[in-house]
């Protein structure tokens, strides 16, 4: 997995409520049994129309917001499906980065394990950051994990809270799998606790 | 001891290892696997010389990308499907896991096979790629989705990583009234939390509406606790529990049968268990109920109204305008004014022998208004083969359904079965998502009688009318 540490590109309004997973990348592109090659596929049906041409107003479609990095989302960004193509998609075309008020729970976890930073904030600070990212390319922001800030264009700086491990992880790099296997004693201990208390599991 | 809720309870019996910021490793009891979110999970075994740590609790299926078509005994036609499949086939024989292929009759829906193979328990904790994982919870089994990096992690450490929820209690009081049934609660409670409203939270239902519930029903009821956000439903088990388990192929048997039952009859919330949320709904006051838009909290009572925009506020109100520019409707209208073009009974929600007793019932005697497409999708193919020795396929092929074989079909619309553009569906799945079932798709969620009863009018109805 690919570090986060500071990220700094374009940010791209998405003010739309409940984005899910079907959105994010439809299931006709779920047939793949490879984790890249999604992005050209990220939010295909708003994207695009059935003819493959562009719609020319979609937000990552318009010249300023096609390098973006970071998303800016309404409220609950990601519910439904827990396919982990919706992350792939992203992390694909670009993006590093969502900002919302609030995620769904399984799309959240998938991001880290993607080297996406998905970042919580209360609705003044998106409204805020919403703004910002309106104003095209000129919306660069910066994104600082280790110190857990994020400074828009004018050079205000916003606070956010990530889980400690979350954080461990995504700085560097890390694979949790490997981080597990080093407690295989804990795991094996449960184990054979677990089969005298309840042998029929 | 201080008062514990179910979830505490599950939760503590399952942690292999815990840091010092709370960081969990929980153990898997059982990990459920289907063809569309494992192949690169697998693949990741491969690529780091890693293996399946207990093959014997990882139940393999394929149900997502399945045709349901008869003729899929002859193998599967779409090449990508095939492949997806395939792999399936290969993983499941070269690390070793349980499996049930698609010309298996056990084959279906994997979230029901797992409990009618007795795989699901009480008390356990289930995973498995795919977010309607929440099913299971109605045996009071922890039971979550994950993504295919988690579904990797469990295959090679039988642990997850997790931190815990809050408890959240909703109680359904009293009875439900005629012709309210088990989807209803589960979208009423949606359409109150709304679909962000669960999270953070794991859900225990409880109260007399939901004891009162079978299996069934149960399970529809959790199936859906991921629609309103949270990370998984629980219903305490009980006599109806267990009376459904015993005998089970992977139930517990004999001496084991009564350990288990002695440890599963502990498995409920304490009296003076602390919840951090809590809901109450009067069952008498749930009415058969529909959604109007593209998110499940898009709840009304079939006898309701079209909202407008203006009946919202904050960001709901251009989601609403959008919703109601996708689906085709004015504010305003009655709901049993919605002519529909299509009926799908079946899905993990509604895929079981009750809901397809529940549709025939209403159909029984009767055909489908003309012109109209309708189908059953079983959830199994031992739901199937249930459905035909009791006569309900030949009330479903009379009335004029398609009746096919098991899978998700057009709840996802990944294999054939989709909706054209502008099609408009009453189905019995959980999703109204724009393009769930289909590019430009049009969904009304339902409980099985009122799929059937739209079926039969072609407009959205009041089933209680057809009682
Ligand atoms: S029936 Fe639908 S919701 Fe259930 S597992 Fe299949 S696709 Fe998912």
């Amino acid at each position: 997995m690919e570090k986060f540490d500071k990220l700094t590109g374009i940010a791209a309004p998405m003010p739309l409520v409940n984005i899910d997973t079907d959105m994010i990348i439809p299931k006709v592109f779920l047939k793949s049994i490879q984790r890249t090659g999604f992005g050209k596929n990220l939010f295909d049906e708003m994207r695009y129309n059935r003819d493959g041409t562009e719609i020319a107003d979609f937000v990552l479609n318009k010249p300023q917001y096609r390098d973006a990095k970071i998303l800016v989302t309404g409220d609950n960004f990601g519910c439904g499906s827990s396919r982990e193509h919706a992350p792939w998609a992203l992390l694909d075309f670009g993006i590093r980065c969502v900002i919302s008020t609030s995620f769904a729970d399984i799309f959240y976890n998938n991001c880290f394990k993607n080297g996406i930073l998905p970042i919580v904030l209360p609705q003044e600070d998106v409204d805020k950051l919403m703004d910002d990212a309106s104003r095209g390319s000129n919306a660069v922001v910066t994104i600082d994990l280790e110190n857990q800030t994020i400074q828009g264009p004018d050079g205000g700086e916003i606070t956010f809270e990530v889980d400690a491990f979350k954080k461990h992880c995504l700085l560097n790099g890390l694979d949790d799998i490997g981080l597990t296997l080093d407690k295989a004693a804990s795991i094996d201990a449960f184990e054979a606790r677990a089969a005298q208390e309840r042998p029929w599991v | 001891m201080s008062p514990k809720t179910l979830y505490d309870k599950i939760w503590d019996a399952h942690v292999a290892h815990e840091a010092d910021d709370g960081t969990c490793l929980l153990y898997i009891d059982r990990h459920l696997v289907h063809e569309v979110t494992s192949p690169q999970a697998f693949e990741g075994l491969r690529l780091e010389g890693r293996t399946v740590r207990a093959p014997d609790k990882t139940i393999a299926v394929p149900d997502h990308n399945v045709p349901t078509t008869e003729d899929r005994v002859h193998g599967i036609v779409n090449e990508e499907s095939r492949i997806q499949v395939e792999a399936l086939d290969k993983n499941a024989k070269d690390f070793g896991i349980h499996y049930y292929p698609v010309n298996d009759v056990r084959q279906g829906i994997v979230h029901i096979v797992g409990p009618e193979q007795g795989w699901t328990l009480p008390g356990m904790t289930v995973v498995c790629g795919d977010s309607h994982t929440a099913t299971h919870g109605a045996f009071g089994a922890l039971a979550h989705g994950i993504g295919t990096s988690e579904v990797e992690h469990v295959l090679a450490t039988q642990t997850l990583i997790q931190k815990k929820s809050k408890n959240m209690k909703v109680e359904i009081t009293g009875k439900l009234r005629p012709g309210v049934t088990a989807k209803d609660i589960t979208l009423s409670v949606i359409g109150k939390t709304g679909t962000a409203g669960g999270t953070g939270y794991v859900i225990e239902y409880c109260g007399e509406a939901i004891r009162d519930l079978s299996m069934e029903g149960r399970m529809t009821v959790c199936n859906m606790a991921i629609e309103g956000g949270a990370r998984a439903g629980l219903i305490a088990p009980d006599q109806t529990t267990f009376d459904y388990v015993k005998g089970r192929p992977h139930a517990p048997k004999g001496a084991q049968w009564e350990a288990a039952l002695a440890w599963w009859k502990t498995l409920y919330s304490d009296a003076d268990a602390h919840w951090d949320m809590e809901i109450t709904i009067p069952g008498e006051d749930i009415a058969p109920v529909v959604t109007w838009g593209t998110s499940p909290e898009d709840v009304l009572p079939i006898t309701g109204k079209v909202p407008s925009p203006e009946d919202f506020r904050g960001g709901k109100v251009e989601a609403a305008r959008r919703a109601l520019d996708y689906m085709g409707l004015t504010p305003g209208m009655a709901l049993t004014d919605i002519e529909i073009d299509t009926v799908f009974i079946g899905s993990c929600t509604n895929g079981r022998i009750e809901d397809l007793r529940a549709a025939a019932e209403i159909l029984k005697g009767k055909k489908i208004k003309e012109g109209m497409r309708a189908m059953v999708v079983p959830g199994s193919g031992l739901v199937r083969a249930q459905a035909e020795e009791e006569g309900l396929a030949e009330i479903f092929r009379e009335a004029g359904f398609e009746w096919r074989m098991a899978g998700c079909s057009m709840c996802l619309a990944m294999n054939p079965d989709q909706l054209s553009e502008g099609e408009r569906c009453a189905s019995t799945s959980n999703r109204n998502f724009e393009g769930r079932q289909g590019y430009k798709g049009r969904t009304h969620l339902v409980s099985p009688g009122m799929a059937a009863a739209a079926a039969i009018t072609g407009r959205l109805t009041d089933v209680r009318e057809m009682m």
